[in-house]
């Protein structure tokens, strides 16, 4: 704990996300729109852990994380932990899941994909957890991550 | 006894589990063997080709008509509201499906048929989208094996050809994983069957091997399935050097099992040499054919709950 706090200043109300590999946390600042608002952000970019790799860390004032959005987080950073800050105590922490399926957040990689044209809710099952492979519940095709615009 | 694909969808054959498979099989035999001229009377079918196909909208149309129903439809998406307008396939759905009783659909677009199913409450049939499925297909040539070999399991059944895009291929590979069969691969090096699906048939535990030629094999099949090396893929030298690897004539079938049949989802061009059509082994007219009994098992099974395959 001394060390996040020698490194990115707490905040008051909010949440933080920390654990978020290297590299992701800009990712996930653009995906959720967060910087839209108009909340003070802090975030902490290849951070030192204690095993000697990187993380990246964001803490967003008066902002709590959704479920929903804890769980679109898992596409960026399935190890990443989130902590509710309450007058500068932690009042809950869990780590973020990777959901069965996603609703409605990714366009499909596939330009001949029906889903592109009509008036549907984009779907992607989760059918491989460790490689993060998504497949499109209309066109059947799957895709790893770096196939998906919205994740890169 | 209520059947479990009454008023159910067709879209993909990932959907169909072995029992339901095994009952289509069996109502399409059933068919072949006793037609019922009246199954589908006063029932209308919309057979709606978004997107042009003689074969599979024949196949259909005539096991509608074989089963006493009458159709409604179009046989190019050219004319209609949708490409004219700009409607939305799921209003064309909404609209097309309250005038009938099943929807068989073609369509360019990958997912158009699970989509359509989404905006209509009668049984659709997915008669091909775009790149991906085409269940109808397969389920023909599933009745043709077991027509043949007289079961789906423990069988030697190779592929040849084109592995990498023939949708066809892909599916019957899927839908024969849920049976004991060793698979053959047989294609050339840019053709080769994808990796998602061999990961899928080791994920099942099923056999296959990958070969260079069709002599490496022919004499252990019980099927033989071919399919066109598109020439278009391959520069010409490099065509001319590889296709006789992938081509079949009737003196390469002395040795053979005579239980063997060589298989094709038609259109040939020179894959299987004239000579094949006059030896017993070649089954790929009647494999067309049976397209018409697997398509009325389908209709049969979706339309009616209480029609009994007599076997």
């Amino acid at each position: 704990m001394s060390d996040y706090k020698l490194q990115v200043e707490a905040i008051q109300n909010g949440s933080v996300i920390d654990h978020i590999p290297a590299h992701r946390g800009l990712k996930i600042l653009k995906f959720f729109k967060l910087a839209q608002a108009n909340e003070k952000i802090t975030v902490g970019l290849n951070l030192n852990k204690n095993n000697g790799q990187q993380k990246d860390l964001i803490k967003v004032e008066n902002t709590f994380i959704s479920d929903e959005q804890a769980n679109q987080l898992a596409l960026f950073a399935p190890g990443a932990t989130i902590n509710q800050i309450k007058n500068f105590k932690v009042v809950n922490k869990f780590k973020v899941q990777l959901p069965d399926a996603f609703v409605g957040v990714l366009a499909c990689p596939n330009s001949n994909c029906i889903s592109h044209n009509e008036p549907v809710k984009t779907q992607f099952y989760v059918n491989n957890r460790t490689e993060l492979k998504l497949k499109c519940h209309y066109c059947e095709k799957s895709f790893n991550r770096s196939f998906f615009n919205e994740l890169d | 006894m209520n059947n479990p694909l009454y008023q159910q969808n067709i879209i993909s054959i990932a959907d169909l589990t072995r029992s339901d498979l095994e009952l289509i099989l069996e109502t399409a035999q059933s068919l072949k063997q006793t037609p019922q001229p009246e199954l589908l009377k006063n029932k209308v079918v919309a057979s709606c080709f978004f997107e042009a196909s003689t074969r599979t909208r024949l196949s259909f149309e005539t096991a509608v008509q074989r089963l006493g129903g009458s159709i409604i439809g179009f046989d190019s998406g050219g004319n209609t509201s949708l490409a004219q307008k700009g409607e939305t396939l799921a209003d064309s759905v909404k609209v097309i499906s309250s005038y009938a009783d099943a929807f068989f659909m073609r369509h360019p677009q990958e997912g158009a048929a699970r989509l359509a199913s989404e905006f209509t409450d009668i049984p659709v049939i997915n008669g091909g989208d775009g790149a991906n499925q085409h269940p109808t297909q397969t389920l023909l040539d599933l009745f043709t094996i077991y027509e043949t070999q007289g079961t789906l399991d423990n069988l030697n059944i190779a592929f040849v050809g084109d592995l990498k895009y023939g949708r066809t291929v892909h599916s019957l590979a899927q839908a024969l994983s849920r049976f004991n069969c060793k698979l053959f691969f047989i294609a050339p090096e840019a053709l080769a069957m994808p990796d998602y699906i061999l990961e899928e048939l080791n994920d099942k535990n099923i056999g296959y091997s990958v070969h260079a030629s069709i002599e490496e094999v022919i004499d252990c099949l019980d099927i033989l399935y071919m399919t066109r090396v598109q020439k278009e893929r391959f520069d010409e030298t490099e065509y001319q050097h590889i296709k006789s690897a992938f081509l079949l004539d009737a003196a390469m079938l002395n040795n053979v099992r005579d239980n063997l049949k060589v298989l094709h989802p038609l259109p040939r061009i020179d894959e299987i040499a004239k000579d094949v059509d006059d030896t017993p082994y070649a089954y790929y007219f009647q494999q067309a054919q049976n397209g018409v009994y697997a398509r009325q098992a389908l209709l049969a099974l979706l339309l009616t709950n209480h029609f009994q395959a007599k076997v």
